[in-house]
């Protein structure tokens, strides 16, 4: 089936079968293999992607319908390539990850949550995390990355020292 | 854990979907494919033919019509979970709607799917049964009107008539006195399966005396199910703690729980009247606190 899928900002035609996931069509059609396959049944978040600015799992999606969307993956945050976000560099100071394989859906979900705030209390930012498994990091360091990035995103733009 | 081949049809009418489901037994409804696409994953289920609902736009929507709000099928959760009116007219689904999976699944899952798919755990499920909703139901050759607590017939097991697709789902809305609601579930980590969840809405007069009282259970056996007799004994009383125990174990006591891998039939009957008992006592301080029916 034909289907017109709009990544990262960029209409994309591909031909694919209905039953083609919407994980394995962004991984084995069009190539951005940040969006890592892990338990393909919707269990561990390590596929997640942001579908009109919320996280779901492209695992639990098929690549038909995903027409009409807006659909935002890893590859897409960066403003310019090699650049990191703020939550990204957050990640790296903490020591927000180990492995790497939960890491592009640990920082989706974190960015769709700092969309909503830049406040965040301890127990949205494990909410907005719950449905992503982490296997090494036992969490601490994710939560710490998160929360780093919400302090410097919400004083980026005041006076130090000043309110 | 890939699907098995199938073709994919996009109707842009509940009549067109319809029509589809009864020329192919082995088409299957689409709608936020929370629950389905893993099932299609594992090859559990094999379809010839999905047909997609979920941009049907005659079944998105919540609507207040006075004595209910409805909820159209393929509304996802989340905008559910959001909708002011809701929170206003429905509190214990609003109370209950957190609860349901996780937030990455409540963006894709929709109010209908979670009732249609009948999992005996699931929260939606519960509080329709808990509030006595009522489901619309349409095949190719009629519509037809089905009380939520006839709707559960066993595990995923449903009165849904073949090649039928739920519409949408009527929950009643209590206008008169103070209401309150409260909802408890245990499950092993936060957003998996309920081992047992429990549900209550309350309305209190303006002397403090319960004047309606709904009780549910979810998660403990095949099907969600309305603890009628807690209601029956407790309506006109005060809700005190000691009333409330002695008939939650009342009506508890030969409840048919589950015995599985995640928890023992005994621990699960005990697990529910301590988690109802907690439900109704959250629904009274909250009603207590006045807020007014709308």
């Amino acid at each position: 089936m034909q289907v017109e899928l709009n990544v990262n900002g960029r209409s994309i035609a591909v031909d694919v079968e209905p039953r083609c996931t919407l994980l394995d069509c962004l991984r084995e059609e069009i190539g951005l293999k940040g969006t890592h396959a892990g338990c393909e049944h919707g269990v561990c978040g390590a596929c997640t992607i942001l579908l009109n600015g919320e996280p779901v799992r492209s695992c639990l999606m098929l690549a038909v319908q995903g027409d009409g969307h807006a659909i935002t993956t890893i590859e897409g945050l960066n403003p310019s390539p090699g650049e990191l976000i703020v939550l990204q560099d957050a990640f790296c100071e903490t020591h927000g990850m180990q492995c790497g394989y939960c890491t592009p859906g640990m920082i989706l979900a974190g960015q769709a949550l700092l969309a909503r705030t830049l406040s965040p209390s301890r127990a949205e930012i494990v909410d907005a995390i719950s449905g992503n498994i982490c296997r090494c990091t036992g969490y601490g360091q994710i939560v710490e990355a998160i929360a780093l990035a919400a302090e410097r995103l919400r004083t980026a733009n005041q006076k130090p020292g000043g309110a | 854990m890939k699907p098995v081949a199938f073709e994919y049809e996009r109707p842009a009418t509940v009549a067109e979907a319809c029509r589809l489901l009864a020329s192919d037994a082995d088409a299957r409804v689409l709608a936020g494919g929370q629950t389905l696409i893993p099932m299609l994953a594992m090859r559990l289920a094999r379809p010839s033919r999905l047909v997609d609902i979920a941009r049907i736009s005659e079944l998105s929507g919540i609507c207040d019509e006075g004595g209910f709000v409805a909820i159209g099928a393929a509304t996802r959760q989340v905008i559910a979970e959001r909708e002011p009116l809701i929170a206003l007219k429905v509190p214990l689904l609003a109370k209950a709607l957190p609860w349901v999976g996780h937030a990455p699944t409540r963006n894709r899952g929709t109010v209908g799917g979670s009732i249609a798919n009948g999992d005996p755990a699931a929260e939606i499920p519960l509080v329709a049964v808990t509030l006595d909703a009522t489901f619309l139901v349409q095949t190719a050759e009629e519509k037809s009107e089905l009380a939520a607590s006839e709707f559960y017939v066993g595990p995923m097991i449903t009165a849904l008539p073949e090649g039928g697709i739920l519409i949408a789902a009527h929950f009643p809305v209590w206008a008169e006195g103070r209401i309150g609601a409260g909802f408890h579930e245990i499950s092993a980590r936060k957003s998996d399966f309920a081992i047992v969840a429990a549900a209550a809405q309350v309305a209190l007069d303006a002397d403090g005396r319960c004047t309606a009282l709904a009780v549910g259970l979810g998660g403990a056996g095949d099907t969600p199910v309305r603890l009628d007799a807690v209601a029956e004994t407790l309506i006109g009383s005060r809700l005190e703690d000691k009333l409330v125990r002695d008939a939650v174990a009342a009506a508890t006591a030969d409840l048919e729980t589950a015995d599985d891998l995640h928890a023992s039939a005994a621990y699960r009957s005990r697990v529910a009247a301590t988690l109802a008992r907690r439900a109704i006592a959250d629904a009274r301080a909250e009603a207590t606190g006045g807020r007014h029916a709308g």
